[in-house]
């Protein structure tokens, strides 16, 4: 799969995968497809497979953690060993450290911590399949998992990468143009545009950056357009069989 | 903790269903939740599966790679089972190191291939002593609603049965496909109130006393088991369910893997 520097990323306007440099991968999002967590999210972008899962308001352990006057707010991001090119050794690295860090801090502004003191709120994603983008997809996946465990929120959090390839500015780069590309610049943001994460590394001038950050926010419009859409699409289905059930289990429980 | 009164009160009630000979799902004590199985889900992977046992839903990644042998099999290829209980999975899982029933599942689901000689590991000898295929099977937990271990098991075999072994990427040769010669099928029953019941959802296994596992091969032979629990089980329990866990294998494998 080597390939070298001078590999062409765009022919006549397209790229690699077909897409136009303002074009999104695919994206595929299910909501509540966990039972034992309190929400969940399946999230596909391109390549990208990952689930994330959200417990809580539940007590703090270790107890020395909690807070007299909010919620606190934990993300692990965990990629599976087989979910990319070479098996990765299970458990926790660096990277993926510091990716559960700038995800946390994406979201945990739009949470509604004070509601629920003494209390935390985890949010796990899971990595099933990597192709660049990973952060942003867990982002996008926890964000409605968030809103399906009914945790309150400001708004929804949405995010995206803009990435430079052959000196253009391209939308949510896929793998290829991640590696041998020039700059990957992932951001996540609320719907009224509001900055919740941003990385950069690459090698951007200043006016590639603030174009970069355009793109990048306009894929974030449209991904918040498709959370908004699973959501509704989750919740405005009548009769909704399965939670029928459990309520009637539980109320089997309470009457022995 | 909340968890342990109401486990108390489920207990009791799970009890009452026992003495009338029922479980809350309806099920028969041997009857299996409905089992639907997904191979090739992972395109990274060089084979997978993703198996859904009533709610529980577990994904196996395979994937083969060069490497050393071990100095005393220096002709033979490498397992290496390893599983991930993530906590997203359930509220009992936490995030760390692998915990002893991490460790316990990962280990029989590997006994299983490995006791079964489901895999050829002769044939995936590349160069004697130096260079043989080492296959990683990974099972990661996404939702625990009970019984991971058969489902782990399951998706452990159909994601080798469908494993490429990735020759051309090396430059070892031609792609092949793993060669999988049995396959072995694990159930898992649980004991409670004096009865025994097949496919234990998490209710079941919460007030469980004990567990027995017993993996058959496609010859009906018995190539591993495992009584995990602190409790007796009787000698006569202990036949019944090796005699059922004979006759479920053979239906999940006809079902499911028989190609």
């Amino acid at each position: 799969m080597r390939m070298n520097g001078d590999i062409s990323f765009l022919k006549d306007g397209f790229r690699l995968d077909g897409r136009r440099p303002d074009e999104l991968r695919p994206i595929k999002i299910e909501v509540g497809v966990l039972s034992r967590a309190d929400g969940s999210c399946y999230l596909e972008m391109g390549n990208n497979k990952v689930m994330a899962a959200v417990y809580g308001p539940r007590e703090v352990h270790p107890r020395h953690l909690q807070e007299v006057t909010r919620a606190i707010v934990r993300f692990r991001y965990n990629m599976a060993s087989f979910s990319v090119e070479e098996r990765k050794r299970p458990g926790p690295d660096r990277r993926s450290h510091e990716v559960s860090k700038v995800s946390r801090e994406a979201l945990a502004p739009v949470i509604q911590t004070s509601y629920f003191p003494r209390s935390v709120i985890d949010i796990f994603v899971e990595v099933l399949q990597a192709d660049a983008g990973t952060r942003t997809a867990g982002i996008n996946a926890a964000s409605v998992a968030l809103a399906d465990a009914g945790i309150p929120m400001k708004s929804m959090i949405s995010a995206c990468a803009a990435g430079k390839v052959d000196g253009q500015i391209v939308m949510d780069p896929m793998k290829l143009e991640d590696n041998f590309g020039d700059a990957d610049m992932p951001i996540a943001m609320t719907p009224s545009g509001e900055i919740t994460l941003l990385q950069m590394d690459g090698n951007l001038t200043i006016r590639e950056m603030k174009e970069g950050l355009d793109v990048a926010k306009r894929g974030c419009q449209q991904i918040y357009e498709l959370q908004k859409a699973a959501l509704i699409e989750r919740y405005s289905r009548m009769g909704d069989l399965e939670r029928c059930k459990n309520a009637e289990s539980t109320q089997g429980i309470q009457v022995i | 903790m909340s968890d342990d009164v109401l486990s108390e009160i489920k207990k009791d009630y799970l009890y009452h269903l026992v003495l009338k000979g029922e479980r809350t799902s309806g099920r028969s004590f041997d009857q299996y939740r409905e089992i639907s199985l997904e191979t090739d889900v992972i395109k990274k992977a060089d084979g997978s599966a993703l198996v859904k046992l009533g709610k529980t839903q577990v994904m196996v990644g395979v994937k083969i790679q060069p490497g050393e042998p071990y100095p005393d099999t220096p002709n033979t290829g490498v397992i290496i089972t390893n599983a991930e209980l993530v906590p997203l999975a359930s509220p009992c899982f936490e995030p760390g190191p692998p915990t002893e029933y991490g460790i316990e599942l990962a280990r029989l689901v590997d006994r299983g291939i490995r006791e079964s000689k489901s895999l050829d590991l002769e044939a995936l000898c590349i160069e004697p002593g130096k260079n043989v295929w080492i296959v990683f099977i990974d099972v990661h937990i996404l939702d625990d609603c009970g019984n991971i271990m058969d489902a782990s098991s399951l998706g452990a075999i159909a994601a080798l049965m469908t494993a490429t072994v990735p020759a051309e990427q090396y430059n070892l040769g031609e792609d092949f496909p793993l060669p999988v010669r049995d396959i072995p099928v694990a159930t898992t029953a649980t004991e409670f109130g004096g009865v025994f019941m097949f496919d234990p959802d998490s209710d079941e296994e919460s007030v469980a006393d004990t567990k027995l596992t017993v993996i058959t091969t496609s010859d009906g032979a018995i190539c591993g088991m495992q009584k995990s629990g602190a409790n007796a089980m009787s000698q006569d329990h202990i036949h019944r369910i090796v005699d059922i866990s004979c006759e479920k294998g053979m239906e999940i494998r006809e079902k499911f893997l028989d190609v």
